[in-house]
């Protein structure tokens, strides 16, 4: 087996792909200066929405950009696709590109569907008017396909924790030495200094984000929401206590909390248990209340909708909090059980993010509570958990949706951290911020390792940060 | 204006004794005094000879009271042994237990003893806290202006050239945290396998001598995630007050461009982004113990990495009440600074 | 910099101007072959409502159209030169300098961080590069000038440390620091109160003819224009349809839409019963939903298939009149003069019996008097001030007042929202001012229900019109099942005439005046019998005004219903109501039927009220009573009577009275109410404000 070089036998893609991108690049930069340099062509002139090609030098300058944009996509579009086709034929990239095949499949199923139903699709229809909000959902999409298939072993090539012999630092596409049937013949990406492959454990690692991240965000923004509506609608006493409280989370220098709470002695105290007794109890508290206040003039609907909710919510929040051998232990129908590493991180997570939730939450709170139809609601006798929950919350949806996009980013940073610093996850965890951190302690001589998982956390939080922004435009469109 | 500052630190105070008795509380939980124990004294420890070895250094009683006596509010505890001689806290060896002060907490100055560095807690954390000073003026200088520049140049003309590029940029700074530039940077410019070696991958050196080619990457590193969220801060709130009515008013007054932006905009654009900067504080803490870890700089993070990987009790507390204090204090100045740039609430 | 030359002709020239806005999905035309033309000196009003591409002429002038709009046809020429062929730098000399703006909103026209001086003194330091103290100068003689008190200390302020009033008055100096050839105001008095809109009016008249100054006065109000213009331009989505002097328009009307547009506003004489108003039907077509031909074809009277909707229609010089002319093919057909055809007349229904009785009604405030920083002595804000009046059923009171008079104050005290300081609130003979809403019985909550102001926030976004409504019948416990609710739903959509498939609508798909039946539709689901109407039509635009009245008096017709009718609009007030509770700081200063109070003796008070509003009849003569200064505030009241600060009658009560002690009230004849310490006499002097000339 001969080693793989990146792109193989679609090298001559290459070239292109840098022309491209050069002029992509000078096309930006005469578009910058043309705008800053030319007097600014009278408002009316200029501009005209759908007929601003027409429209001077600056036009033909943001054309260029355009053109040279849509050719470097095009350019790596073709690589994906030449991969897919000739495999290891095409490098390195084509057999990852090959690799990729249900994630580009799920990928163009979402998207052909979500266009050609955009206009039924509300809020989530509209991102498709947006080129950055594309853009983000393809790359978050991407990732999160990613790490669902790799749960799943479809994607990765080896398993993550098995060390191979001979592959300790090896290149990307070196090949597998000893390699039998049915083993994937090579290391993509190379292996690390414990000679694992590196491409397997960066998609196994995508897992750990996809998995824990948005979870815990969900967590948080119950949390948040639950306190931040009284906090707000009431004001008083209320609000200067739990603002209090907020504000105390938020002096907290993170990176501090998470090295006293994610210790193995903390956790052997139980301390993350009691405070996922408390956290996780928000979720139930939220849809009991929510659902109460909505069906509370129909009792016996009531009664039946809420032990629908209610039974499997508490049937699941014990199942999570309580855990064999450890300080909560008493709970017989205990469905499954979450390690005691992982549990601390997840509750450290959502304290960390819910006070900041919390913030944001009030402060739509109070600008919402002097509309109209609020004090229609209270003129007609509605209990205040009901206009908070349903006159409130659903019209403060625009900017906690593009908040709840920007905070996944976040938290996947936030997991990284911890991951970096070796806080909670188990050692030999996939998950991109240890991987990280093993990369780095050789980082002047091999690059491999330590790239790919960076790389992959950038692309993702950056993917979550577009998607907000073109989310936060759409909504602010209408 | 000046009760509202007196309102403001005591309600700082009050913050500031409440996270310290959590970290202290934390800290002082019994599985890590146990480790603790374990680690001065012997690992074969058996569980009678760790509580008899607590028991000696005052760990055993309740939190509050340790908590005040580590503060200095109550007269710290003294252990009589067997043959009637007397150790405590504050009973430095060879000193007469008659002498001692009775009170011996951070009010009076007493920080404690690094278990890890051998040292007093208080020159340690000195020593440290100057090292990132440094760096931290460094990084200021660096975000701030370049934030501020950025965020004005993008948001003066919402969907201009100028704009798109510039929010771009600092979207995907904002997509970056610090462990991850600061591998890029090294990778690019540090490594050999890429070979450009323009700056060192590590800023041991700058600790002596700080100049750009050790001190660069680790500066560039914390200021480019902060940089990102002050920009986009700022450009909201520019191209917010560049649509509001009374910029209109100006211009058809015919105040020129760049004056509208300078005179008209500026002052009201930058209100928000004060706030954002000081808020930034905590993050930017983030920033430097992930930064001086990786290019080891033993500064305050370093520190701080160090004495909760140790278990050194008093070192952590010590630094703890440092950062607690750094963020508080940013905060109070900015609450201070929006009012003082908020004429509205000023002037009432 | 020197100003433009000008020789004779016209200082602003439009000739058919068509403006329009690019979207992402279409062009929208928002100005259509418009022309107008001011000539120096003279003012020009440019009339119409929200939508109708008003303002968008005004920013046209200006250029200053954003990055969407752009000028696709015409020209606008200002002193005989094309401001759409000028430079950029010639365009910055114009602004400000030879053409001012004024806006809508003086809070936010002002920059917030900049002394009021600095804002001012700018203007002919650019223009004309004068030093500073000469600027300086230049700024306390124009405030001076807009008559506001102690200006040294105003051009020392921030613009939030004025009032509303005094804020709208800087940005007229603002506008005439550079004395431009011409004045563009957009709509200048509709966010200020009624009292103060007339003082600045006023003003505007004065110092127009002080300095010469040619204005365009865009205004949705008739009664306005017709106070400040020589010359008016109507307009109706996007297009002129009538253009003339004040009185060929106001009293020779060319246009269906002018005519329907008077017909639709309450003037005086207008009556509920005996003359009702004539609401146009139909809504107003969206700008990419215009009819062919004429724009106003489908809502008009007198269209034509086949003709009216052929093709484009040109404007059309009527023959006789002064520079008047039409968008109307038919205007020499038509029979101007011919009598309104009167709807079906209908009869007054008798008052009942008592439901709501206040006695000597009490709400006092405490706030703190530093907000932000805390602390500091409680201040008690005296929101209502013993209140006390009867309302019968099927009957409409209505509660008039300017801000901070404490009408909302007394509107949620009786919702329950809040409880009362003193006194009693009897509801059928029960007291209910103790009893906050949480307390009270679905019956009670369900009778006394509550219609609010602005449509666009009165119902809930997120959640579908028949949702909304389904709900309060809910709440109200009507219905057993969720099918009996969804039929009575229905009924209720039924009832404010919109139609069964709104009730799968969102709100957003609604126009205002739809919004505002479903929020009347919601008031009445639970059967109400005491509907409080907080200013309900005030947001609307004129010609939906009178279709939403006639609703609500038509529901209160059949349900009995007894209306408390809050409103600042003197006119509707004294077309619908039977009784009129006047107030003012918190106290009620006059209480009686509409025909007491609209005819002498007055309240002071009520006397400047009837004076400030602007009635578009040029047949009616009032009397000119400009109050000064602006409305006290409420935590700081004036020493002894409310009003003393403003009225112009104080010197005819000895002792200095009105300073010391609140005035008694006094019963004048059966059931009319005057707090004033006025002598009989005096009273006795008054003269009406209104009078119709000679008809």
């Amino acid at each position: 087996m001969d080693p793989l070089s990146w792109t193989g036998s679609i090298a001559f893609l290459n070239p292109l792909l840098f022309a491209a991108l050069g002029l992509l690049a000078i096309s930006i930069l005469l578009w910058i200066v043309i705008g800053a340099v030319t007097p600014e062509n009278r408002a009316i002139t200029n501009e005209g929405g759908t007929l601003s090609l027409s429209a001077g030098p600056q036009g033909l300058a943001a054309l260029a950009v355009r053109i040279t944009f849509l050719a470097s996509a095009v350019i790596l579009l073709a690589y994906v696709v030449l991969g897919l086709v000739m495999g290891t034929g095409a490098g390195i990239i084509g057999a990852i590109s090959q690799r990729m095949l249900p994630v580009w499949i799920a990928l163009i199923l979402l998207f052909t569907l979500s266009i050609s139903f955009k206009r039924r699709l509300g809020l989530y229809g509209k991102l498709f008017d947006s080129p950055i909000g594309m853009i983000g959902f393809g790359l978050v999409m991407f990732w999160v396909f990613t790490g669902i298939f790799g749960a799943f072993d479809m994607i990765v090539t080896h398993d993550s924790l098995a060390q191979a012999s001979g592959m300790k630092n090896k290149a990307p596409g070196t090949p597998l030495r000893g390699a039998e049937d049915g083993d994937f013949a090579w290391y993509l990406l190379g292996g690390d200094n414990l000679a694992r492959d590196v491409f397997s454990r960066m998609v196994k690692g995508a897992w750990e984000v996809v998995k824990i991240a948005p979870l815990a965000t969900i967590f948080a923004f119950m949390v948040g929401i639950t306190l931040g509506l009284p906090a707000g609608y009431y004001g008083g006493k209320l609000d200067t206590f739990l603002s209090f409280l907020a504000n105390l989370i938020l002096a907290f220098p993170v990176i501090l909390l998470f090295y006293l709470l994610v210790t193995p002695e903390i956790v052997a105290t139980g301390l993350p248990q009691y405070m996922a007794v408390v956290l996780f109890a928000f979720p139930m508290v939220f849809f009991g209340v929510l659902l109460n206040a909505r069906y509370r003039t129909q009792p016996q609907k009531n009664l039946i909708i809420l032990a629908v909710v209610l039974v499997p919510l508490f049937l699941m929040y014990m199942s999570l909090i309580n855990a064999a051998g450890s300080k909560i232990d008493f709970w017989p129908l205990d469905f499954f059980d979450v390690p005691g590493g992982i549990l601390v991180v997840f509750v450290s997570v959502v304290f960390v993010n819910s006070p900041t939730v919390f913030r944001i939450v009030r402060g739509l709170t109070m600008d919402i509570k002097t509309r109209d139809y609020v004090a229609a609601a209270q003129t007609r006798g509605e209990r205040p958990w009901y206009i908070m929950l349903w006159e409130v919350l659903p019209n403060a949806r625009g900017p906690l949706i593009v908040d709840f996009c920007l905070r996944i980013g976040y938290t996947t940073i936030l997991l990284g951290t911890l991951g970096f610093f070796g806080l909670g996850l188990p050692p030999e965890s996939p998950d991109w911020g240890s991987t990280i951190n093993e990369g780095r302690k050789l980082l002047s001589v091999y690059l491999h390792p330590a790239l790919p998982p960076a790389i992959a956390l950038l692309s993702l939080v950056l993917g979550l940060n577009l998607l907000a922004d073109g989310l936060r435009e759409e909504s602010l469109r209408d | 204006m000046g009760l509202f500052i007196l309102r403001r630190v005591g309600v700082m105070i009050l913050t500031a004794l409440c996270l310290t008795f959590v970290v202290f509380f934390m800290t002082n939980l019994y599985p890590n005094l146990e480790k603790l124990a374990k680690t001065q004294g012997n690992f074969r420890m058996s569980d009678e000879a760790v509580a008899s070895w607590l028991e000696k250094g005052g760990y055993l009683q309740s939190t509050p009271k340790k908590y005040l006596e580590w503060v200095g509010l109550a007269p710290s505890y003294q252990h009589v042994a067997d043959d009637g001689t007397i150790t405590g806290r504050c009973i430095t060896p060879g000193m007469d237990p008659a002498e001692a002060p009775r009170f011996c907490g951070i009010l009076q100055g007493y920080w404690g003893y690094s278990t890890v560095f051998k040292d007093e807690v208080s020159s340690i954390v000195a020593t440290r806290l100057s090292l990132t000073g440094t760096l931290m003026f460094w990084v200021m200088v660096v975000m701030v202006p370049s934030a501020l520049i950025l965020g004005v140049l993008a948001g003066m003309k919402e969907g201009s050239a100028t704009d798109r590029t510039l929010s771009t940029f600092a979207i995907t700074t904002t997509a970056t945290p610090e462990y991850v530039s600061g591998v890029l940077f090294i990778a690019i410019f540090s490594s050999s396998a890429v070979g450009l070696k323009w700056f060192k991958g590590t800023a041991t050196s700058a600790m002596e001598s700080p100049n750009i080619e050790n001190f660069l990457l680790p500066v560039l590193t914390i200021a480019l995630y902060g940089m990102g969220y002050i920009a986009r801060m700022t450009r909201a709130s520019m191209t917010e007050v560049m649509t509001a009515q009374y910029i209109r008013t100006a211009r058809l007054k015919g105040v020129s461009f760049p004056n509208i932006v300078m005179k008209h905009a500026l002052r009201n654009a930058l209100i928000a982004p004060f706030t954002v900067i000081m808020l930034q504080f905590p993050w930017l803490l983030n920033g430097v113990v992930i930064v001086e870890t990786l290019f080891n700089y033993k500064g305050f993070g370093w520190t701080l990495v160090q004495a909760a990987g140790n278990n050194d009790i008093e070192l952590l507390l010590g630094v703890s009440v440092v950062s607690v204090l750094v963020v508080l204090i940013t905060q109070l100045i900015s609450d201070i600074g929006y009012v003082y740039l908020n004429p509205r609430i000023r002037i009432s | 910099m020197s100003k433009l030359e000008h020789t004779d002709g016209p200082i602003l020239e439009i000739d058919r101007l068509s403006i329009s806005f690019f979207t992402r999905l279409r062009e929208i035309p928002a100005v259509m072959d418009f022309s107008v033309s001011v000539m120096p000196g003279e003012a020009v009003g440019l009339v119409g409502e929200s939508g109708c591409g008003k303002s968008t002429v005004a920013l046209g002038v200006m250029q200053d159209l954003g990055k969407n709009g752009r000028i696709v046809g015409g020209s606008i020429k200002f002193k005989g030169r094309d401001l759409g062929e000028m430079s950029v730098e010639e365009l910055r000399d114009i602004r400000g300098n030879e053409i001012a703006m004024i806006y809508q909103e003086p809070m936010a026209s002002l920059n917030p961080a900049m002394k009021i001086g600095k804002q001012l003194m700018e203007v002919p330091m650019i223009h004309e590069g004068v030093s500073e103290d000469e600027a300086y100068q230049r700024a306390l003689e124009v405030v001076t000038d807009v008559r506001l008190p102690d200006p040294e200390r105003m051009l020392n302020s921030y613009p939030h440390q004025l009032s509303g009033g005094q804020q709208q008055r800087i940005v007229i100096a603002m506008a005439l620091m550079s004395k431009p050839a011409l004045l563009i105001l957009d709509e200048p008095t509709t966010a200020l109160d009624v009292t103060v809109e007339a003082a600045v009016v006023e003003l505007v008249k004065d110092l127009g003819k002080k300095y010469g100054t040619s204005m365009l006065f865009i205004s949705h109000n008739l009664g306005l224009v017709l106070e400040t213009c020589d010359r008016l331009c109507v307009m109706y989505s996007g297009e002129a349809v009538e253009r003339g002097s004040i009185e060929d328009v106001f009293d020779e009307m060319q246009h269906p839409y002018t005519q329907a547009l008077f017909r639709s506003i309450p003037l005086p004489g207008a009556d509920k019963n005996a003359r009702p108003l004539v609401a146009i039907p139909g809504n107003f077509p969206l700008p990419h939903e215009r009819p062919p031909g004429c724009n106003f074809g489908p809502r008009c009277d007198y269209f034509e298939a086949g003709r009216c909707d052929a093709g484009d229609i040109a404007m059309a010089d009527v023959p006789g009149n002064d520079r008047h002319a039409t968008r109307c093919l038919k205007f020499q057909e038509i029979d101007w003069n011919a009598p309104i055809t009167v709807g079906e007349q209908k009869e007054k229904t008798a008052p009942g019996k008592v439901v709501l009785k206040m006695d000597q009604l009490k709400k006092y405030y405490e706030v703190a008097s530093n907000a932000l920083f805390g602390g500091g002595a409680k201040k008690v804000v005296k929101a209502n001030e013993t209140l006390s009046f009867e309302a019968r059923e099927s009957e409409t009171l209505a509660i008039v007042g300017e801000s901070g008079c404490g009408k909302s104050t007394f509107a949620k005290v009786l919702m329950g929202l809040e409880t009362a300081t003193d006194g009693e609130i009897l509801l059928d003979n029960q007291n209910i001012e103790q009893t906050p809403i949480e307390a009270r019985d679905t019956k009670t909550i369900s009778d006394v229900q509550m219609v609010f102001q602005n449509p666009f926030d009165t119902l809930n976004p997120s959640m579908t019109v028949g949702r909304q409504i389904t709900r309060a019948l809910e709440i109200f416990g009507i219905g057993d099942s969720d099918a009996e609710r969804k039929a009575r739903m229905l009924e209720l959509l039924d009832l404010v005439k919109l139609p069964r498939a709104f009730a799968d609508r969102m709100p957003r798909q609604l126009s205002g005046g739809q919004k505002q039946r479903v929020g009347i539709a919601r008031a009445f689901a639970g059967g109400a019998r005491i509907v409080v109407a907080d200013e309900p039509v005030s947001a609307l635009d004129v010609s939906v005004q009178a279709a939403v009245t006639d609703l609500l008096m038509e529901i209160q017709r059949n349900e009995k219903t007894t209306l408390l009718f809050i409103s600042h609009d003197l006119s509707i007030v004294r077309y619908l109501s039977d009784r009129v509770m006047v107030m003012y700081l918190g106290h009620v200063v006059e209480l009686g039927d509409t025909n007491q109070v609209f005819s002498p003796p007055y309240h002071p008070y009520t006397e400047a009220l009837l004076s400030a509003v602007p009635i578009a009849d040029t047949s009616v003569e009032k009397e000119h009573i400009v109050l000064e200064g602006d409305i006290p505030s409420a935590m700081n009241p004036p020493p002894g009577c409310p009003f003393q600060t403003r009225c112009r009658w104080k010197s005819e009560v000895p002792g200095g009275l009105c300073e010391s002690e609140v005035p008694p009230v006094r019963q004048l004849e059966a059931g009319h109410q005057i707090k004033c310490h006025l002598s009989d006499e005096v009273q006795e002097r008054m003269t009406p404000v209104i009078k119709i000339a000679a008809e």
